[in-house]
């Protein structure tokens, strides 16, 4: 792939200059404008090439202008809240006197939504990619992979709505003491919302696996079981742990389902049953008021959204990292 | 498929174990597959009564008999609409840039980690950014402008990974015998290159615009209006979305409200079901015609 490529440049580099000056079918239809055309060539190209570069560009401008924007109001907010302060305190009351910015309530609430969706999510959706990799049928894959980009497609508001709608209801039938507003109700249905993307992405480590691994070890005489557990799905590992990362990290920067199901009280507890608040809920509980611009309960929202940034940034990049390596050992 | 080789001899040891996992993880299958027929069920169990005209037509209101989602709806196909405008040309300008200009240096590299980085960072950070930049920094206001720009950054990388996939597909020898010819690098570009991958670009596009019409979160930092009286016209105008106008309704305690929700829910899914349709169509029409 790679030498390919370099060959493309070179045989770009040849052909790009020479080719303006040889004249086009354009320039050769228009006699006297061609001679005008062929000079003025090199300058639309260059045109186009810098308007493409700067579409390119853009691109990364956006990473700047989240880090400037998330930096420059954090900043004026840990001027006035010592950084020790918000990341050890365990009262997040900002909108309340006395004001209290310790975030840990938020992050609690955030890792206890994101760690109970992937309790949900991971099992069924490992299990889901393997039949759909190992066992099922072509036709029986061809059904279910669009029935399950559904799944994906759904926005999220909508898991909100279920969440309270549907699930709620049936988590306090089972646990009455369950408030009407709970963790666990978020945790079902934002790993109902991972589960596409654990399976789709699993499913393609899965499949990346050579089927001479498979053959090599059925001819030592492991059955299918032991060739999917003790073969494929160690070689694939490494690619797995990547999908629940990225899937881990969408769970915790969701958004919608959270505030609608969990509710917003920041608390600092492990019980799934109670109301408790997420970073991203919070973040929308004080968009959804009128927090004038240059107070403090306006910056919390910078700072908070720069701890969520970084979270899911790193988790990104270290995913990203295994993904790359994926498949590379067996070539 | 590769894997689908009769590699495997049935043999007595591990039968029951062999049987027990593989019902396990048909099990897996299947309840993924229930758990999304039954909460379309639901939806449309619960919002089905109140889908008409009227509720189509009529403008929110504090009465559920009386509320409807004009406003939300025309809320929604300014901002798709301006998101398109925007984030087409920037994103297939991107990847043009990307896979058919870049020299394949270090640099080239850092940019495809940071786009691919940007496809994972959550919507909201963009409603943040959105706020700081667009409604503050630019003083855009709260208006469809500010939001469909916002809507725009977070599609920008999805639409230049795709993109990109559509271009890679397209193969050398393709571009080769334009140069050969003594084409130019645009010339080459624009008259082979992008029409053989116009069906998996417009596929990524297409998918990509139904995940803006879905998002609620980034609106709502940029300050989407839970309740506008009237149908945008301008760009400086205030608006509201769709998922904006459900999320109003489900956190109201009222049942009647979560019915109208679930009214609105339906329509939004509508039109995505009909948006992915016309993705898999467009797929299969011209993705077949192009045979190397």
């Amino acid at each position: 792939m790679t030498n390919e490529r370099s060959d493309k440049e070179q045989s770009v580099e040849m052909h790009g200059g020479e080719a303006a000056v040889i004249g086009l079918p354009r320039s050769t239809s228009l006699e006297g404008a061609g001679g005008l055309w062929s000079r003025l060539r090199p300058v639309y190209e260059g045109l186009i090439h810098t308007s493409l570069l700067i579409c390119a560009s853009i691109s990364v401008l956006v990473t700047v202008g989240i880090v400037i924007v998330l930096l420059y109001e954090s900043i004026k907010f840990f001027y006035d809240v010592p950084v020790i302060e918000f990341l050890t305190g365990t009262q997040w009351t900002p909108l309340l006197k006395p004001q209290h910015f310790g975030i840990l309530p938020l992050l609690c609430g955030t890792m206890l939504v994101a760690g109970g969706s992937a309790l949900v999510a991971v099992p069924i959706g490992l299990g889901t990619a393997i039949y759909l990799s190992e066992y099922a049928s072509p036709l029986f894959r061809d059904i279910v992979k669009p029935l399950l980009e559904i799944l994906a497609g759904i926005p999220s508001v909508v898991y909100g709505y279920l969440a309270i709608v549907f699930v709620s209801p049936i988590i306090r039938e089972i646990f009455p003491s369950a408030g009407v507003f709970n963790a666990a109700s978020a945790c079902v249905v934002v790993g109902i919302m991972i589960l596409p993307m654990i399976i789709s992405l699993s499913e393609d480590v899965l499949q990346s696996v050579p089927i001479s691994l498979r053959a090599a070890a059925s001819a030592l005489g492991a059955n299918k079981f032991e060739v999917t557990v003790r073969v494929v799905l160690p070689a694939a590992m490494s690619g797995i742990i990547a999908s629940f990362l990225l899937a881990v990290s969408r769970a915790i920067g969701e958004t919608m389902a959270v505030t609608l199901a969990a509710g917003a009280t920041p608390k600092l507890t492990l019980n799934p049953l109670e109301s408790i608040q997420t970073m991203t809920a919070y973040i929308v509980q004080v968009s959804l008021g009128d927090t004038p611009a240059g107070t403090i309960e306006y910056r919390t929202i910078f700072a908070v959204g720069l701890a969520l940034f970084l979270t899911t940034m790193t988790m990104n990049l270290i995913a990203q990292y295994i993904l790359s390596r994926v498949g590379e050992r067996y070539e | 498929m590769s894997t689908k080789l009769d590699i495997y001899t049935t043999k007595r040891r591990g039968r029951v174990l062999n049987g027990l996992f593989t019902a396990a993880c048909f099990l897996a299958t299947i309840t993924c597959v229930l758990v999304l027929l039954g909460l379309i069920w639901n939806i449309i169990n619960q919002g089905q009564d109140w889908l008409d005209w009227d509720f189509i037509k009529h403008l929110p209101s504090r009465f559920p008999e009386k509320a409807g989602i004009k406003t939300a709806l025309w809320g929604s196909i300014w901002l798709i609409g301006l998101t398109a405008l925007f984030s087409v040309p920037l994103g297939v300008g991107a990847a043009v840039y990307l896979e058919e200009y870049a020299p394949r240096t270090r640099w080239r590299k850092l940019i495809q980690l940071n786009i691919a980085n940007l496809a994972g960072v959550p919507s909201i950070v963009y409603g943040i950014l959105g706020l700081g930049l667009f409604v503050r920094a630019l003083a855009f206001e709260r208006s469809v402008l500010s939001g469909a720009l916002t809507l725009t950054l977070v599609v920008l990388p999805i639409i230049i990974l795709a993109s990109q996939e559509a271009l890679r597909a397209v193969p050398d020898s393709i571009r080769r015998s334009a140069y050969a010819l003594g084409a130019t690098r645009w010339q080459t570009v624009w008259h082979q290159v992008l029409p053989a991958s116009l069906p998996g670009i417009m596929t990524g596009v297409i998918l990509s615009l139904s995940r803006a019409l879905g998002e609620a979160a980034p609106l709502l930092v940029v300050g989407a209006m839970a309740y506008v009286p009237f149908v945008p016209e301008k760009l400086s105008d205030e608006f509201t979305a769709l998922p904006i106008q459900i999320f109003n309704w489900t956190s109201r305690p009222q049942e009647e409200f979560h019915h109208l929700a679930a009214a609105g829910i339906l329509v939004l899914l509508v039109v995505l079901v009909s948006m992915n349709a016309v993705a898999v169509f467009v797929r299969h029409r011209y993705g077949k015609k192009i045979r190397w």
